[in-house]
């Protein structure tokens, strides 16, 4: 009996190019078209299982394998480091079930599948960001039921949203949610940025990229076109706040980009590093080691 | 301590692979299991991999086992996966369990039934006393007598002698192209066809649960298991050049059609309600509890008050489903850190306001 090594990466045999068969994929681009047609407003589509457990990325794998073409260059990144298990995981499958090249560079890539981090290199026209989402819903904390939410978004009916950020303000002085702030795309539909950290939001609006939403378990699929106004939800006298760690980057020493907490010993060392490693490497080129190791090293 | 970065990722994942495959493998010196040791001998976890996996392949539901290590969900949701790439050649006629070949079929509302009740196989009146002469391999596989007369090829329901006397609701026949999940999202409010198939591929810890839950008092079932058989039907498909339908299979199932409480319509006369179970295989708990969950959930249809949760319809078909489940709520095992970074952030800086207002702890 021929076993697939598990540790010999193949091209599997036997399936499709990227896996979903061609009916399927042009379902989900018959509802990447209409999500695109309706900036915000989720689209529901006939999600399939795929070989990977739902919370784990499968809507946007879904999307990614609908739209990925073989002369795409894939990059795949969760946290913002391409070298995160799932995305390494993530990457690895599409290896199998398309041969496309992939990338870390946000430069060269034309597709980069990402879970909770928007790449600190702005994207560019004809490239597309893949959002994997847990869950699309931005009002189901507020209201459990599917067909009340719908009504809600049919009729704009975002107060009850705005009534949940005033309760914050009033009881924290400031509105108590760090990642997954709710946006307003292209004036009209309430959209969940899918869970990245508040510092991303702003990169949402206008990006000449086309940004597509998936999300597997929950069978919805939703879209920024380029160029669109996406509006983080906020009050005139408390305005939108994108927050990142304060300090700079051990590694490359930048001031702008979203920063990790990296502990390095047991005794409360720790240092912050860029999130986005492609971002982190590019400055660093030329620079050596930096100081990560030498700490390291030492502890 | 040093820290230990999560780098290297590609090559983790690759040795935690090879690391499965030897567990799975197990001691070298036990000879390693067959699919058809699993296939024959594990039957009734083939049959809940099939059924809930919505996929009839008794030897790929094996395969699914083996790879899972015995793991019921994981195994499921292999088949699924696998399922969801193969092409759909036709879709088959209805089934029709009237024409069963039964291995086994009881009635606990009636003491005998045209065709008789027929006990066949079942763990019900087992004591259960660990066999510990299953620990040694035998020599001689136990033979169960053969009847000498078969049983009737055509075993009407017990359900029937109800219907002609008016007091049960008729079955509800439509036909109207059945809704299929497996290519469309559930919609909401749901019809009893995607009702149905989301039960049938539910889970079956969940739906014993919401079934246990109505019985018990968080819900109003009064439920008599009318009929409970399980056995091989034939599969026909009508293919368009032929324009008759031809039989293409037997395969498994079990069907429960549960009696439920009066429901007065102030229009006609006081009846019986139904709620209806069907599993590939042989897996009477789940058909049981499918046909008092779906039941539950006919609340509104009845002018029932919807108070429980057996009774929600978003709340049951929203949740079923194991591979849904499972991936999602093992999901939090993933990095969060980039979240968690953000979160921590917004403490710090709403304890420091706190503290410098002075109603926060003296210091910390």
């Amino acid at each position: 009996m021929n076993r697939i090594s598990p540790s010999k990466p193949v091209v599997w045999t036997g399936y499709n190019f990227a896996y979903l068969d061609e009916q399927t994929k042009r379902m989900v681009r018959r509802a990447l078209l209409k999500a695109l047609a309706i900036p915000g407003y989720q689209v529901a589509f006939g999600g399939r299982e795929m070989p990977l457990a739902y919370g784990w990325g499968t809507g946007a794998i879904q999307v990614t394998a609908s739209i990925i073409g073989p002369r795409d260059r894939l990059k795949v990144i969760d946290q913002g480091s391409d070298d995160a298990t799932n995305a390494a995981s993530i990457r690895r499958f599409f290896r199998s079930v398309t041969g496309v090249e992939t990338t870390a560079s946000a430069l060269d890539a034309t597709i980069v599948q990402t879970r909770h981090r928007i790449p600190e290199t702005p994207l560019r026209e004809n490239q597309v960001l893949v959002y994997q989402v847990p869950s699309p819903e931005p009002l189901r904390k507020i209201e459990p039921r599917e067909s009340e939410t719908r009504k809600m978004h049919a009729y704009a009916e975002y107060g009850p949203m705005l009534l949940t950020l005033y309760e914050d303000i009033a009881r924290y002085g400031r509105v108590a949610s760090a990642y997954n702030c709710p946006v307003i795309v292209n004036e009209r539909y309430l959209a969940s940025p899918s869970p990245i950290p508040k510092f991303d939001n702003p990169k949402l609006s206008h990006s000449p990229a086309i940004q597509l939403f998936g999300a597997g378990r929950e069978k919805r699929i939703y879209a920024i076109p380029p160029y669109t106004s996406v509006r983080s939800l906020d009050f005139e006298d408390f305005p939108f706040e994108p927050s990142r760690p304060d300090g700079r980057c051990s590694l490359c020493g930048s001031e702008t980009s979203y920063l990790e907490e990296v502990i390095m010993d047991d005794v409360g060392g720790r240092m912050f590093v860029c999130s986005d490693t492609d971002y982190c490497r590019r400055r660093r080129e030329g620079k050596g080691e930096g100081p990560v190791r030498a700490a390291r090293a030492k502890a | 301590m040093a820290h230990v970065a999560i780098n290297g990722g590609e090559e983790a994942i690759l040795k935690s692979q090879t690391l499965v495959a030897e567990q799975r493998r197990g001691d070298v010196a036990v000879p390693e299991i067959t699919l058809a040791q699993i296939a024959s001998q594990l039957g009734l976890a083939v049959d809940r991999v099939m059924s809930e996996g919505s996929l009839y392949d008794r030897d790929l539901a094996a395969l699914a086992l083996k790879q899972a290590q015995g793991d019921a969900l994981e195994a499921i949701f292999l088949l699924r996966a696998y399922r969801t790439t193969l092409p759909r050649i036709a879709a088959s006629e209805p089934i029709d369990t009237s024409t069963m070949t039964v291995r086994r079929r009881v009635s606990a509302t009636f003491k005998d039934v045209p065709g008789g009740q027929v006990l066949g196989a079942t763990y019900d009146y087992t004591h259960r006393l660990l066999d510990f002469a299953l620990s040694e391999t035998a020599d001689d596989a136990p033979r169960a007598d053969v009847s000498a007369e078969p049983l009737d090829a055509r075993m009407p329901s017990a359900l029937d002698p109800l219907v002609s006397d008016g007091l049960i609701e008729e079955e509800i026949r439509s036909d109207a192209e059945a809704y299929d999940l497996t290519r469309e999202p559930l919609c909401l409010p749901a019809g009893r066809d995607q009702r149905l198939q989301n039960l049938a591929r539910g889970d079956e810890g969940f739906l014993l649960g919401l079934a246990y839950s109505s019985a018990r008092g968080y819900g109003s079932v009064h439920p008599f298991v009318g009929e409970l058989r399980a056995g091989e039907v034939t599969i026909q498909i009508t293919p368009e050049e032929l324009g008759f339908p031809i039989d293409i299979a037997d395969i498994g199932v079990t069907e429960c059609q549960m009696i439920n409480q009066l429901h007065a319509d102030p229009d006609d006369l006081p009846r019986f309600t139904r709620g209806y179970g069907l599993a590939f295989g042989h897996c009477e708990r789940k058909t049981i509890a499918m046909a008092l969950v779906d039941r539950a959930m006919r609340a509104a249809e009845f002018g029932e008050k919807v108070e429980h949760p057996a009774q929600n319809e978003e709340f049951v078909l929203s949740h079923s489903d194991s591979v849904e489940a499972s991936g999602f709520v093992s999901h939090f095992k993933l990095p969060h850190y980039v979240d968690f970074q953000a979160e921590t952030r917004l403490l710090r800086e709403l304890r420091a306001r706190a503290r410098s207002e002075g109603e926060g702890e003296p210091s910390s």
